[in-house]
């Protein structure tokens, strides 16, 4: 599904990932971990295709295609999805109106028929029920007005809407209080199929009691330092990262 | 033809007797501007006399005045004797299929949607469709006669129902009012004339498309439409098609007038010729638009949605005399490339409890300069007033110009006038978030904008919002990328 081999990348000629290693395959789920500033929330914006970041070295492959050479509407078209950690409003335009957009440029790329109205709005009744979204928020403009916790769910909506190969959340779980958190998670599990993966982003461990990841991978100074499996988290979440501060350090010294 | 040049040469003669001393040979006057090429105007439109004095008062007044120079926009001196004046409709050279017409312009009608038969009659080709638009012109005419409507060209008004004219002409927006309606009240060659009786409530949007006789007004344009008391009518002006004219400088007048209890909605698509990328060749476009509400509960709203010409100069207004009268402004302007528009509304407040709404949306791309101005003056006895105005502006690049000139005058104390205002630049973050999601950097350019624009356009009557919004799109080409 997804290799990521030796990747560099900064942002104002500061380099904030140096070497990144990370193999994913179909129905796995990712989680990755670290400290602020360790370069998780890059990651997540590289592979996106964010302009602001600067690929200087290394290569990433997905379904078998060159990643980095393909536009940022490319990518969403051939199943990238990116979970915002901040969901940015757009007055003016409705919900309803932006997924159906998306959704149409996303079928038209893959040769299937765009959706007309009712279907569309067939398709997403049925999956707004997965975050528990009501009905109205179509109508309204996207994110405009939103609480942290709806914008969070909005995106999760989308996730579903636009059923990517490849998801990645950045943080969804930031900001959410324990009832929201939980139907996050619900949905992302929901979404969960043989074929697709999905690479969580997060601080906490706590997302990664409802979202259960197959991979834990620890994030420092924009190196994977420590790979494991979902115990690792446990055992962050019960030592911080300082420890492994030091063991980083020790390796790239060594 | 025979006839008609026998008319001509009539008029010809006729002239001589008034004192014309140039020679005529042909349909159009000679350039430059005086009393005698005025007389020739009138002349040839067969007008009565109390016109002609109408027009050479307006160009006497013109004379003594200069040319504004207050706005915000910038265009080479008008030399106003090197322009031609009065040049009788031209028959269009006929195409005989879409094939000979510049695919250019085939382009961007197949953008806006035109369906082909549409785009036949835009571009000039001599099919059967152009008579099926006539015979669809003829059965709304009769509609309209049966409720004693009146929708005709300015010409045949003058003709048909001179006291009407004579009654309302210059009642809103005076032969003197400012340079450029002066101009226009001296020398307009045609236009258009609603009238709408007492209690009568038009059953469908007056569109200038259904006036057969509205091709080639000409860069002289005046509109004059009353609303008798108790009466509504919804008037649509322009279309959305790319309109290209040889004659650089427009300066049309409308008027409109609402008695009591009468509704009046005015909406504007305008898509004159932009110029090119440098600017060059574009239409000046100088409009005075301005409605009186004269009755009480009256109301006119006017909405415009500009995206053409090189320089767009125009603040359709509402005077509200009556009391408990209502004036809107919603307008969206675009300037790309080297476009500048200088445009918003004057709000006058005289009657007691009157309202204003002003919503004015304005996007910048490319080298565009946009310019708001407005002014919501509240009189002496205007008491117990309202208004409220949101001034808008969304920039595309760092190369193109916001600018907003607000001027509020209250002078009693029981009104209240709120103003907001906000310059935005479409966000990288918007777009990426859109792409993200799999649109085109252009298709979530043009929804950002569109979603700016929502206010405006849904006070756009239903298929007009569809055709602009469309319209955006076409005109905001090139300005990302």
């Amino acid at each position: 599904m997804l290799e990521i081999k030796n990747l560099h990348a900064t942002v104002d000629n500061k380099e904030i990932l140096r070497g990144v290693n990370l193999t994913v395959r179909a129905g796995e789920i990712h989680a990755i971990m670290g400290p602020n500033g360790s370069g998780k929330s890059t990651l997540a914006q590289v592979l996106a295709g964010r302009q602001t970041y600067e690929v200087q070295e290394g290569e990433v492959l997905y379904r078998g295609k060159d990643l980095l050479e393909m536009s940022v509407e490319d990518r969403a078209r051939e199943g990238v999805f990116l979970a915002f950690q901040y969901p940015v409003e757009i007055p003016g335009v409705t919900t309803s109106y932006f997924l159906k957009a998306a959704l149409n440029s996303v079928r038209k790329h893959r040769g299937e028929e765009e959706l007309d109205a009712m279907e569309f709005l067939a398709l997403v009744k049925e999956r707004a029920k997965l975050v528990e979204m009501e009905q109205s928020f179509l109508q309204r403009s996207v994110n405009e007005g939103f609480s942290g916790g709806e914008k969070k769910r909005n995106e999760i909506f989308q996730m579903a809407v636009l059923e990517p190969k490849l998801a990645v959340l950045d943080e969804t779980d930031s900001g959410l209080d324990i009832d929201a958190l939980r139907i996050v998670a619900d949905g992302v599990n929901k979404l969960r199929r043989p074929d697709n993966a999905v690479i969580v982003v997060t601080h906490y461990q706590r997302l990664l009691n409802y979202i259960v990841p197959d991979f834990v991978h620890v994030l420092m100074n924009g190196r994977i330092v420590r790979s494991g499996g979902k115990e690792l988290a446990l055992e962050l979440e019960k030592r911080g990262y300082d420890w492994m501060k030091v063991e980083a350090t020790v390796e790239a010294g060594s | 033809m025979a006839t008609e040049n026998q008319t001509i040469e009539e008029l010809a003669g006729k002239e001589y007797k008034y004192g014309f001393i140039t020679d005529i040979e042909s349909d159009t006057a000679p350039r430059g501007l005086n009393e005698d090429i005025i007389r020739f105007i009138s002349a040839k439109k067969e007008e009565p006399e109390w016109l002609l004095e109408w027009r050479l008062k307006a160009f006497r007044h013109w004379l003594t005045m200069e040319e504004p120079d207050w706005h915000n926009v910038h265009y080479p001196a008008i030399d106003y004797q090197n322009i031609i004046y009065y040049s009788a409709p031209k028959k269009k050279t006929e195409l005989k299929s879409l094939d000979e017409v510049d695919p250019e312009l085939l382009r961007t009608y197949e953008k806006l949607g035109i369906s082909l038969a549409e785009q036949e009659r835009l571009a000039g080709v001599a099919v059967d469709a152009v008579f099926d638009s006539v015979s669809v012109a003829t059965t709304f005419k009769g509609k309209l006669n049966e409720l004693g409507i009146i929708f005709c060209s300015f010409s045949e008004a003058v003709r048909d129902h001179p006291e009407l004219v004579k009654k309302w002409l210059g009642s809103v927006v005076p032969a003197g009012d400012n340079f450029f309606a002066a101009l226009n009240s001296a020398v307009f060659t045609d236009g258009s004339f609603c009238y709408i009786p007492k209690g009568v409530r038009c059953p469908m949007e007056l569109s200038t498309y259904f006036r057969i006789n509205a091709a080639d007004t000409g860069q002289f344009e005046r509109t004059l439409i009353v609303a008798e008391e108790g009466s509504y009518v919804s008037y649509l002006e322009g279309c959305t098609a790319p309109i290209r004219d040889t004659n650089q400088l427009h300066a049309a007048v409308v008027e409109l007038v609402a008695l009591d209890d009468a509704q009046i909605k005015y909406s504007t698509v305008q898509n004159w010729y932009p110029g090119d990328k440098d600017g060059k060749g574009g239409i000046y476009n100088f409009v005075t638009k301005r409605g009186k509400c004269a009755g009480v509960n009256s109301r006119i709203s006017w909405t415009q949605v500009e995206t053409g010409s090189s320089i767009t100069w125009k603040y359709p207004s509402v005077l509200l005399q009556g009391d408990n009268s209502v004036g809107e402004f919603y307008s969206v302007a675009l300037t790309n490339n080297r476009q500048q528009a200088d445009t918003g509304t004057k709000m006058i407040h005289i009657g007691r409890n009157t309202r204003s709404t002003i919503v004015s949306k304005g996007i910048s791309a490319g080298f565009g300069n946009n310019s708001y101005r407005g002014l919501v003056s509240i009189q002496k006895g205007a008491e117990r007033s309202r208004n409220f105005s949101q001034c808008d502006s969304l920039l595309l690049g760092d190369k193109c110009g916001a600018h907003t000139f607000p001027y509020i005058k209250v002078k009693n104390t029981s009104s209240k006038v709120e103003h907001e205002a906000t310059t935005s630049k479409i966000g990288e973050d918007q777009i990426f978030y859109c792409t993200q999601r799999g649109l085109s950097t252009e298709d979530a350019v043009n929804m950002i904008v569109n979603g700016f624009c929502k206010e405006v356009f849904r006070e756009l009557p239903m298929e007009f919002a569809v055709e602009a919004q469309k319209l955006l799109g076409v005109s905001l080409e090139g300005s990302v990328g």
